[in-house]
């Protein structure tokens, strides 16, 4: 729980303090196979469960469900933001 | 595009193992996830931390330009948490960590099904991490296929808060295209800020 972003934030210092070293800039590699080793791992297990392979229909309908209304609210938010800031904006400079 | 086919064949290939059911047992242990997530987390810390750009970045940012991701943000948080009341299986605090990957979906799926082990067992933890990777790798297609249509009924930001944390790279071609090439900064700090807002905001709604 508080062990994953206190982590992270270890990394960000320690990513900080060392930041002359030319080593760093390759770490996106590394954590490129990171991702793919533990997705892979999330895929085992996930796989191995019956009560998923089996329910991907449900799951995959509440996935939907949340990913549309997500993007809808941010659609929403972004044309209040774009309508009352930036075209304001633009009609103060006009 | 080549990213993220392979991050999903991964997955794939993984789940096809998995269902097969010829690995080792240790490889389903979610001990060794664990500790590969403490890797990989340190990794990307590290990669924050020394980034020589972090810096002029963050100091040329004009506080308009917060609002983006700010919309982005509370606009998906908002409408996720309605729609959670549709949702049976899941509760609002999981409904919300799920939307908080904003596309994000290798991290955010294995994030939540490490962090809600301890809470909800390996099943459901498994089964809202295979929610969490849908509902973003969704999103992420949203985005894509509807960039367009979204600049057309909802404004020239709208694709890049529909994007979320992909407005940096996936997304920001498709979103200089429909959007405009003058927002390509903007869609890029935007794609840092929410990007790096999910790990802490998927790791608050799990533990609440």
């Amino acid at each position: 729980m508080f062990t994953v972003i206190s982590i992270l934030f270890s990394g960000i210092f320690i990513g900080y303090i060392t930041r002359r070293f030319p080593f760093w800039e390759k770490i996106n590699r590394p954590i490129t196979y990171t991702i793919y080793l533990l997705l892979f791992l999330l895929g085992i297990s996930v796989g191995h469960n019956p009560q998923i392979m089996d329910n991907l229909a449900t799951l995959g309908m509440q996935a939907f469900l949340l990913s549309a209304a997500g993007t809808l609210g941010s659609l929403c938010f972004a044309w209040l933001v774009y309508r009352f800031v930036f075209q304001r904006r633009k009609e103060a400079k006009e | 595009m080549k990213g993220s086919l392979i991050i999903v064949g991964c997955f794939l290939l993984g789940a096809f193992l998995g269902w097969l059911k010829v690995l080792p047992a240790w490889t389903v242990q979610s001990d060794l996830s664990s500790y590969v997530l403490y890797a990989l987390m340190l990794q990307v810390g590290i990669g924050i931390g020394s980034d020589a750009k972090l810096g002029q970045i963050l100091r040329s940012i004009r506080p308009r330009l917060l609002l983006v991701p700010l919309a982005t943000i509370t606009g998906t948080l908002l409408f996720s948490a309605l729609i959670s009341f549709v949702i049976e299986r899941w509760s609002l605090s999981e409904c919300l960590a799920v939307s908080s990957g904003f596309a994000y979906y290798s991290l955010s799926s294995i994030l939540i099904s490490q962090l809600k082990e301890p809470t909800l067992g390996v099943q459901l933890a498994s089964e809202l991490g295979t929610v969490a990777l849908m509902a973003n790798i969704f999103r992420e297609m949203f985005t894509l296929l509807g960039a367009p249509l979204f600049v057309r009924y909802f404004g020239r930001l709208a694709p890049i808060c529909a994007g979320g944390a992909t407005t940096m790279d996936t997304t920001l071609p498709v979103i200089t295209r429909y959007a405009g090439n003058d927002l390509v900064f903007v869609s890029i700090l935007h794609g840092i800020l929410v990007d790096f807002s999910v790990p802490f905001l998927v790791s608050f709604f799990c533990q609440l």
